[in-house]
């Protein structure tokens, strides 16, 4: 089940040759759900991450990288035994990965106490955004209330009503509630907590029905998305009662999955293929001829996260061991970010702008996602004022 | 009524499911002593193999009987090969084995399709829904699950209860020394008996395909409650696993739907949403865990 997967870049480093001394490659640890049903997610952050190694011939920043991958298979206690080992045998001193909230809150604290620097490319539980924030903790993403914050605000911009939501009864689960309903300004008509293995949501279809909502927001991420949006039209709602989804409920794959039946469902989103700004437009075609697979926001999230890791290592030389150095390199955030404009707020978790998504018919006669207006501008997140760093 | 009536037959659907994995399960436990944690890998290659012939051919007619094949052909593989030499060793051995297939099982899954969920359509004389009474449909796939799975059940107790090969089967169950005393070849009644529950397992499989998405690990996450169903019913008992399925399967579908808004009744809404789904995630094996004290041998075992 646990897997190494290590990317020399040394050796390009010497293949080149040109450099008068030799520098030793610094270690990212990479913990990352690889297996089981979230397990594309991890897969996705990951060849994104690798995509900016790949093209920088094993470096990033212009510093050789070494990238161990480690799979957490979503269990949060092997992902602080991976973490331990990492820490303690091979002295990484900079961490990244994490795809599920409930594995970053196990794992992220004791990289952090050890004085190693952790940048996360997707989880960003609230509760290590505020009181418990800490200084060499930095999301690279989104806070996790943000992507719901903005499906509630799109519903309220749509004009909705009435809400029926539902989620997954662990921690993100309840921050996507939580965030839905801070922006939402109509009545929730029903609430359901769904669980985190459940696959099956039949009774949960037959709620909704009775309850008849003006729309329906639900977080469900990876195949359990997939599985609740199949259901949702074999039970005859799709397209009856309209849904509004964030970014995790509906990227590409599940797309890919759920073919026209996915027409006209709303999505708020951080990202998208179609952003108009250099630093997407080279990376998509990247992707695509890389790994010749559908790009999520995940492929994405990894992407920048390397390039935010790249631009402090540039700036420190590749000095990961002057923790403070290194902080405040990232802190800059000294990159051009796919998504276009991108900065730390005070608790080291992006100011960014939402946008509001819609799937329509592509070209090719496929659905795609496109990109219908900004719903929320610099937007930060509602635990940073208790944040004291 | 008719939301209680329709979260009924959700009910009932689960239990079928349920049903099918479960009997190969108890079958195998209560015959031959194994406890096969695999089970549910047989389960994730009916549906891989259902999804593929799917996927292939379009059609749902042939995919059908290529998972049934599928599944029970790599059953038989895995009695012959691993199993077999587990008969004599203790639980422990068992438990260590089966898990090791699992894991090599999800793994040669992931290396050979890789880690994004395929996906099944329903088939189109299915898709669509079904007016049982004026005012209330169903869906047509999940009505249709239920009437495989019942007819199954009906197969079962047939072939167990007035067949020879059943009369050994129930036999080896009880008295399996004295069966193996009389002659018969209680080596090839294991493979078969591997083989049948095997194919249970991925007739459940390859008619979850177009419920659920088809993955890697799809098999334990499903595994657990069929465990449960197995104490419940009682080990080795074909009936039992059928009532003990249902039961399962109803009681966890209705605390889901109606726990929360009968807590929302004495508490504020949140809270009690919260509550409930927890309550309702633990209902099942709070169930369980009164069924061991009360009966430790299961609802449906009588006498010794």
């Amino acid at each position: 089940m646990r897997r190494r997967d290590i990317l020399l870049g040394s050796a390009a480093a010497l293949a080149t040759g040109t450099r008068a001394f030799a520098q030793t490659p610094v270690t990212i640890g990479m913990v990352t759900t690889l297996s089981g049903p979230g397990g594309y997610l991890g897969q996705d952050i990951r060849d994104g991450f690798k995509l900016v190694m790949d093209m920088e011939g094993g470096k990033l920043g212009g510093v050789p990288v070494q990238l161990v991958v480690e799979d957490d298979a979503l269990k949060p206690g092997q992902g602080k035994q991976i973490a331990d080992r990492l820490l303690k045998n091979d002295k990484v001193k900079l961490f990244t990965g994490i795809v599920f909230s409930n594995v970053a809150g196990a794992v992220v604290p004791d990289v952090v106490d050890a004085g190693a620097i952790y940048v996360s490319p997707n989880a960003g539980p609230s509760n290590l955004a505020g009181k418990e924030c800490h200084k060499n903790y930095f999301v690279a993403s989104w806070q996790n209330d943000n992507i719901h914050e903005a499906a509630g605000q799109a519903a309220t911009n749509l004009g909705y009503k009435r809400a029926f939501i539902l989620a997954p009864n662990y921690q993100a689960g309840k921050d996507s509630l939580a965030g839905f309903r801070r922006f939402f300004k109509g009545d929730i008509a029903g609430e359901i907590f769904t669980r985190l293995d459940q696959t099956d949501f039949a009774a949960e279809m037959a709620q909704i029905r009775a309850a008849n909502p003006d729309v329906v927001f639900q977080f469900h991420p990876g195949g359990l998305g997939i599985a609740f949006l199949r259901q949702y039209q074999q039970a005859g709602l799709l397209g009856k009662i309209p849904m509004v989804v964030s970014e995790a409920s509906i990227d590409n794959v599940i797309l890919a999955a759920l073919g026209d039946a996915a027409l006209g469902i709303y999505v708020g989103s951080h990202w998208n293929t179609d952003f108009d700004n250099a630093a997407n437009k080279a990376f998509v075609p990247a992707w695509q001829k890389a790994y010749g697979r559908p790009i999520t926001t995940y492929s994405q999230q990894g992407y920048d996260t390397a390039l935010l890791i790249a631009s402090a290592l540039k700036a420190t030389g590749g000095k990961v061991n002057d923790t403070a150095a290194m902080r405040a390199a990232l802190a800059k955030a000294d990159f051009q970010s796919t998504r276009g404009a991108f900065k730390f707020g005070l608790n080291q978790h992006p100011i960014q702008d939402w946008y509001m998504l819609k799937v329509e018919k592509g070209d090719d006669g496929k659905p795609v996602l496109r990109t219908v207006q900004k719903i929320l501008t610099n937007h930060t997140d509602a635990y940073a004022a208790q944040c004291k760093l | 009524m008719t939301l209680v009536f329709e979260q009924l037959l959700n009910g009932v659907q689960l239990g079928v499911m349920l049903f099918l994995l479960a009997a190969g399960l108890t079958l195998v436990f209560g015959i031959m002593g194994v406890i096969n944690l695999a089970h549910g890998s047989l389960y994730m290659i009916g549906a891989y193999a259902g999804a593929l012939v799917a996927a292939k051919t379009g059609s749902f007619l042939i995919a059908f009987p290529t998972a049934l094949l599928a599944a029970a052909a790599a059953g038989m593989l895995m009695e012959t090969m691993v199993i077999r030499r587990l008969y004599a060793r203790d639980h422990l051995d068992q438990v260590l084995a089966t898990f090791a297939l699992i894991l090599i099982f999800n793994e040669l899954i992931t290396i050979t399709f890789g880690r994004q969920p395929l996906f099944v359509s329903v088939p189109p004389l299915l898709n669509g829904s079904i007016e049982l009474v004026p005012g209330f449909r169903y869906p047509a796939y999940r009505l249709a699950i239920i009437v495989v799975g019942l007819l199954v059940g009906v197969g079962l107790y047939g072939l167990i209860q007035h067949t020879r090969v059943g009369m050994l089967v129930r036999a080896g169950a009880t008295h399996r020394d004295m069966v193996r005393a009389l002659g018969i070849d209680v080596r090839l009644l294991c493979t078969l008996v591997f083989g049948l529950g095997a194919l249970l397992a991925g007739l459940a499989g390859v008619m979850a395909g177009p419920i659920l998405a088809v993955q890697v690990g799809m098999g334990e996450q499903i595994l657990i409650m069929t465990f449960v169903v197995v104490v419940i019913g009682g080990v080795g008992s074909i009936r039992g696993a059928f009532l003990g399925a249902l039961i399962v399967g109803i009681v966890d579908t209705l605390l889901r739907a109606f726990m929360p808004s009968l807590l929302r009744q004495v508490m504020v809404g949140s809270e009690a949403d919260a509550l409930g789904a927890g309550l309702a995630s633990m209902g099942v094996y709070l169930l369980m865990a009164i069924v061991l004290l009360v009966r430790p041998r299961g609802l449906f075992i009588h006498g010794q």
